[in-house]
């Protein structure tokens, strides 16, 4: 009974996360093309930030190390 | 004589006809202003009043403007393009940065749900409402708002909650403040009696960092969208933005003012606890703030979980308006339900770290305000999308300006939370 159960529900849950798998895959194709025009400044913004995730990730992990050690 | 009634009588219909066509378009810019002002910004406020008197309300009153700015470009951008701005991201840039942006709102949402309710409990608390009947009671009322299936309805019930907000003003006024002092005290731009000190700059921050959040970008765009404002109705939606940033101001200064009065030089952790000192002096100002705390929180939550769910419609295509019912749109309404239930249910474990949840909002929220900012302006610079609508010069200026102050002082804000020591 109990096995069955575990059944029932896994394939419950496979079949979701391949439905929204496939999901996503189909919302990535839609928007493959990005839209704006890429000029210079929507470069160097696109630019700046990525540079300041970069710099702003760095900083939550020294955090997270300095706080385990 | 009769040319004079005549005339008197067509300008007033006139009047009358542009305050019906206000009547209708209004809503969103008021909502999500007023929302600005949630738990979060309370405690800021209440705190800001007690440390620095009225020495910082100059400094509220330019907030004003800048939130406006930052808001009415996204009034422009749904109008225009009738995208959320989740979509307008995909849209874009790509499915990086619309992933990005996507996850991080949805999580960053989601802490700022469980500080809203960490308000509402506080301030409901105060008159010995049970953490678990205070979440039973606003899930219930925030489900009630969006039962019916109609967004009318949704937003008069929400335009209600946000003249709730306006209880700071009769506030202000039973503690008799001294006018003179509010005008050469707080209206002129100075230093308060300590100087620039780490402190002062860091209640700086923190105002700022409550007058732009991520979710008020997405939140607005998306009511624009759904409400079905168009390019002709742009105006009007302009004045209700520009109204809601009055009223933000409004709410925030007197707030400060309460607080400034009667708690100055008081250490206040959060609003709750100014709420509680307040019922010491006067029962009635103590009554009134911890109602306005959770009205606050309240909006907050309203907002915040409409946001999450359309965002997360637009992208996935499912039905996601507020005029659809439940079974026409259970994917949208299943979303906003588990974001409101899981939120609440964070706040009634026992033990749970909500100071550390607390904290940590402030940090992620600067994940992803930079990147909102940016792409908002950029999308607002399209010439292809936004013909005539797009940014003049001046709209640039002020906007690029705006959007890096608020970043560096954000961040600095965001900084100063993970490493105490370094900016404090």
């Amino acid at each position: 009974m109990g096995e069955l159960f575990v059944g029932i529900v896994a394939r419950r849950i496979g079949r979701f996360a391949g439905a929204t798998a496939a999901q996503i895959s189909a919302i990535n194709k839609k928007y493959a093309t990005p839209h704006i025009k890429t000029t210079p400044a929507v470069r160097a913004a696109l630019l700046f930030l990525r540079l300041y995730l970069l710099a702003l990730v760095g900083l939550l992990v020294y955090k997270f190390v300095t706080l385990v050690r | 004589m009769m040319n004079f009634w005549a005339r008197l009588f067509y300008n007033w219909r006139r009047v009358w006809k542009a305050l019906k066509l206000y009547g209708i378009i209004a809503g969103p810019g008021i909502i999500v202003m007023v929302a600005d002002n949630d738990a979060g910004g309370i405690t800021t406020y209440a705190a800001t009043g007690a440390k620095f008197g009225y020495s910082l309300l100059w400094f509220l009153v330019l907030l004003g403007p800048i939130a406006f700015f930052i808001q009415e470009m996204t009034v422009r951008l749904g109008a225009v393009t009738k995208r959320g701005h989740a979509e307008s991201i995909f849209h874009g840039f790509g499915p990086f940065w619309g992933w990005f942006s996507l996850v991080d709102l949805i999580l960053i949402d989601w802490l700022t749900l469980v500080t809203e309710f960490i308000g509402m409990t506080a301030a409901l608390s105060i008159f010995h409402v049970p953490p678990a009947i205070t979440v039973l009671f606003v899930i219930l009322i925030m489900g009630t708002m969006i039962v019916r299936g109609n967004y009318w309805t949704w937003e008069k019930i929400a335009l209600f909650f946000c003249a709730v907000n306006l209880v700071y003003i009769p506030c202000a006024f039973i503690v008799r403040p001294s006018i003179s002092a509010i005008l050469s005290n707080g209206l002129i731009p100075h230093l308060p009696a300590g100087g620039f000190t780490n402190g002062f700059f860091f209640f700086l921050m923190a105002n700022i960092g409550t007058t732009i959040a991520p979710w008020m970008v997405f939140f607005q765009q998306s009511a624009v969208v759904d409400k079905g404002i168009q390019e002709k109705d742009i105006l009007w939606a302009r004045i209700d933005t520009f109204l809601g940033s009055m009223f933000t101001v409004i709410v925030a200064a007197f707030c400060v003012i309460v607080t400034g009065t009667l708690l100055r030089g008081v250490d206040i952790r959060d609003a709750a606890e100014a709420a509680v000192q307040l019922m010491g002096i006067n029962k009635y100002l103590g009554t009134l703030l911890a109602i306005g705390l959770f009205d606050a929180g309240l909006l907050g939550a309203i907002c915040i979980s409409l946001a999450s769910s359309w965002a997360f419609g637009e992208v996935f295509g499912w039905a996601h308006s507020l005029n659809s019912r439940i079974r026409e749109a259970q994917w949208f309404y299943a979303f906003y339900f588990f974001a409101l239930i899981s939120a609440g249910a964070v706040v009634l474990i026992p033990g749970a770290p909500l100071v550390l949840i607390t904290l940590f909002v402030q940090v992620i929220a600067v994940t992803l305000l930079p990147a909102s900012l940016v792409f908002l302006i950029l999308m607002l610079n399209n010439e292809e999308s936004m013909g005539k609508y797009r940014n003049n010069a001046f709209q640039n200026v002020a906007n690029v300006a705006i959007a890096l102050a608020i970043i560096a002082l954000s961040t600095m804000y965001a900084i100063s939370t993970l490493f105490p020591n370094w900016l404090r």
